[in-house]
């Protein structure tokens, strides 16, 4: 399971990342690393990107990289 | 550009005399409250300059700590020591000392924005490796504690190795005097012991030192950020400089620290665990207040509400350009023209009288009535980005802009470009994705800008009539027409511009959303204080320039005075208005405008307009200074507005020259032209040649021409 198929509210651990992708690095620089709890927050126009909290701070990610962060509720 | 030079000191502190005890710089994540707190800091006592060969904005100022004196610099935001745009390389350089115009600052005031600590704590482990003194301000402690948000800021700073940490609110200046207590000695808390963050990264770049040839001109944290951020220019800079040994060590270490995962993902592993780590136990955080506050905030934060909301704004905005602007506007222009008339009665009439009264204050006077309508629109453009709107709708269009084959983070420089398309043009370098860098920037010029709005408004004004719709001006209606004109113009030129370029490459975004806040007044008004001043200077130095230009291509050569003896006054004053006339066009301005006038009449335009059309193509808002200047020179009756000069222009045969078809013409031509020099500047600049700048300014000059043209035949 990813990080793009939690609904909206859900929250789970990240587990696992895919790190090659340069936009992936720079997310885990904001706080998106294995271990954290992130909760899902709402999606923009059109179901992208998604919008995730995580340690207080809210991000916006596109799905394209969602799907490299494996989670668990 | 030149620096305003503000460095007097307050009579209060003159009798004692504090001594300068060194230079303090600002670090923090963007939006953390960096700038607020240099403000309420250094007061007046600073100055913007530019970091020479780049643009970004160097911000430089004195500031009191206690018993001495700080030189204070604020620099641009960071999230991390891993630069990602030339704003944040420019941080870095300067705490590693690398920029020669910049001396690495003596001491470091970390702000961080309480909120968000998680994220703060993680830079503030890069600064504390940095080894330079450092102090925290803890900003947002108001936010925080209405969100039930507390951190216990003396055992944090006890584990932290005794590095203050003072609490403040930037906006209102809570607890900046303890802040100011605690800078005056932050030179004095040095000597306390601190140990490594990551002794091991510490060892691996003290192996490559100990191997570096001239190691002395090399600092520990240089190396250590070339063995995390090995594509950077920091580290290829460096392995120029330590000789092949010491590269080979550099190579060595970092498989032997990173093993082939890459080294910047490991860095936030260990940094998040660190910041994790140093405030477990220390955040008590309940269930805030919830009032009605949030939850509206949480309504229009949702797409479909959040994208009304933009539109209905906007919409009201340009209503008001119009509504409360225009007393604003009338009391301006009453005053210009009464200045006029009275320095006209004053000087002898002649050469310095005309140059004064209808070239300068004609001129000059006719862009500045435009003043409170840009204020208007800036206000705007201020309180969408300091609301933390703007980054929401960066988030909230990313998908449509995609479409157009640019990214969400384009709708920053798009909104941007409706005061100015040059900032707008250099803030595109947040967006990674060259195509769509390029895409943006060439769709930037479109979107009407502050320059275009006086001559909008002067047209709507004179022409559109000032009737209402169930409550709406039809003038407001009419702007917000042209303002939608210039979106389609920038998302269409996007949309070609990806057609024509091969896709390919991957596209990323990540950014963080700021919350929605009240827009804090002070703030605000700093801003659109500095705006106006830009505004300003600008008038009164190339519009002040080219008026005068242009005043004496209109005044000279002077032909003869006709002989008025035993005519009565009324035969005088017609006959002084045509020899006016017939002078102007005689005039070398005159000769010019008909030399031209051909390549424009099919679009409806006589010499005049025409004359002023070609003047504005190094700035906009130069045309309807020179239409002041023509038509004050070429009219004896100088109580008529420009407005009322431009209804009652006449062809030679009676047929008046601004008709329907002519008027919406030009306002299309205007919507569509790229008539600004410094945008082409900034281009090039950006896109490192000429080829682009060149083909914007053929494909929007032509498309701007032939719309008007095919306007003015099809409807006249
Ligand atoms: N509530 C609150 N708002 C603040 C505080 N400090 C700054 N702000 C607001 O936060 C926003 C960003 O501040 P700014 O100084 O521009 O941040 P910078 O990007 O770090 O320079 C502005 O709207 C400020 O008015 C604070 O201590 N409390």
């Amino acid at each position: 399971m990813t990080l793009a198929d939690l609904r909206t509210g859900e929250c789970a651990v990240i587990t696992q990342i895919d790190t090659n992708d340069q936009t992936v690095l720079r997310l885990m620089v904001l706080g998106m690393v294995e271990g954290v709890t992130v909760q899902q927050g709402k999606a923009a126009l059109g179901g992208d990107p998604l919008e995730v909290h995580v340690s207080g701070c809210s991000l916006s990610i596109r799905c394209e990289q969602a799907r490299r962060f494996s989670v668990k509720p | 550009m030149a620096g305003r030079q503000q460095t007097h000191i307050p009579i209060s502190s003159i009798t004692t005399l504090p001594k300068l005890a060194g230079t303090v710089a600002l670090v923090g994540p963007p939006n953390s409250g960096k700038s607020t707190l240099f403000n309420q800091l250094t007061g007046l006592r600073q100055k913007t300059a530019n970091y020479p060969g780049v643009t970004v904005e160097k911000k430089a100022g004195r500031l009191r700590a206690d018993k001495v004196l700080l030189e204070a610099i604020d620099l641009p935001g960071i999230y991390s020591l891993s630069p990602d745009s030339i704003d944040e390389q420019i941080t870095l350089d300067v705490l590693l000392g690398r920029r020669a115009d910049t001396p690495r600052p003596d001491s470091l005031l970390a702000v961080l924005d309480v909120t968000r600590i998680q994220q703060g704590m993680y830079l503030l482990r890069q600064l504390l490796d940095l080894n330079i003194p450092l102090l925290v301000a803890l900003t947002m402690t108001d936010a925080g504690q209405r969100r039930g948000l507390r951190i216990d800021c003396e055992a944090l700073s006890e584990r932290l190795g005794g590095v203050p940490i003072i609490p403040v609110v930037a906006t209102t200046g809570e607890n900046l005097e303890q802040l100011r207590i605690a800078l005056g000695a932050i030179f004095d808390t040095v000597e306390s012991k601190r140990e490594h963050s990551w002794p091991a990264l510490r060892d691996a770049a003290q192996a490559v030192l100990n191997k570096a040839e001239n190691s002395k001109q090399i600092d520990l944290s240089e190396i250590e950020r070339a063995l995390v951020d090995q594509q950077s220019i920091l580290a290829t800079e460096l392995q120029q400089q330590i000789g092949e040994s010491a590269v080979r060590e550099l190579i060595l270490q970092r498989r032997k620290l990173f093993d082939s995962a890459p080294a910047l993902a490991q860095e936030a592993r260990y940094g998040h665990a660190w910041a994790g780590q140093q405030l477990q136990g220390l955040i008590d955080e309940h269930q805030g207040l919830s009032h009605i506050g949030h939850k509206i905030i949480a309504f229009i934060q949702q797409p479909v509400p959040a994208m009304l909301l933009f539109f209905v704004v906007m919409f009201l905005v340009f209503q008001a350009v119009f509504a409360w602007a225009t007393p604003l506007m009338d009391g301006i222009d009453t005053a210009i023209s009464s200045l006029g008339l009275w320095v006209q009665t004053l000087l002898p009439p002649g050469l310095i009288n005309s140059l004064i009264v209808d070239g300068i204050i004609a001129g000059v006077g006719s862009v500045l009535i435009f003043l409170p309508q840009i204020m208007i629109l800036f206000l705007f453009i201020i309180v969408l980005e300091d609301s933390g709107y703007l980054a929401r709708s960066a988030f909230l269009m990313d998908r449509a802009m995609r479409a157009l084959g640019m990214s969400g983070q384009s709708v920053i420089p798009l909104v941007a470009s409706f005061a100015c398309a040059v900032p707008a043009i250099m803030s595109t370098r947040v967006i990674a994705t060259p195509r769509e860098r390029l895409a943006t920037i060439l769709a930037t010029p479109f979107i009407t800008c502050s320059a275009r709005l006086p001559i909008y408004a002067l047209l709507i004004g004179a022409f559109v009539p000032a009737t209402r719709y169930v409550g709406f001006s039809l003038q407001g209606m009419v702007l917000f027409g042209l303002y939608l004109l210039g979106i389609v113009g920038a998302g269409v030129t996007a949309l070609i511009v990806n057609k024509l370029l091969s896709k390919g490459e991957r596209s990323g975004f990540a950014m963080s959303l700021p919350d929605f806040r009240l827009p804090n007044f002070r703030t605000v008004t700093m801003q659109l204080l500095d705006r106006v001043r830009v505004f300003l200077r600008r008038a009164g130095r190339v519009i002040f320039a080219v008026t005068v230009i242009v005043w004496a291509l209109a005044y000279f050569p002077r032909s003869e005075a006709i002989d008025t003896t035993g005519l009565s006054g009324v035969d005088i004053e017609e006959l002084e208005n045509q020899q006016a006339a017939n002078q102007l066009e005689n005039s070398f301005l005159g000769r010019a405008g008909k030399f031209v006038e051909p390549a424009f009449k099919p679009l409806g335009w006589d010499w005049k307009v025409s004359a002023a059309v070609i003047a504005g193509f190094p700035a906009r808002e130069i045309m309807v200074a020179v239409l002041g200047t023509i038509y004050a020179v070429g009219d004896d009756a100088d109580e008529h507005t420009l407005a009322q000069r431009l209804t009652e222009t006449t062809w030679p045969d009676g047929r008046l020259v601004f008709n329907l078809p002519m008027v919406v013409g030009l306002l299309v031509f205007y919507a569509l032209c790229l008539q600004c020099a410094s945008t082409i500047a900034v281009m090039r600049r950006e896109t490192n040649g000429w080829r682009w700048p060149i083909i914007a300014w053929v494909y929007m000059t032509g498309l701007g021409y032939f719309s008007a043209l095919l306007i003015f035949q099809l409807f006249s």
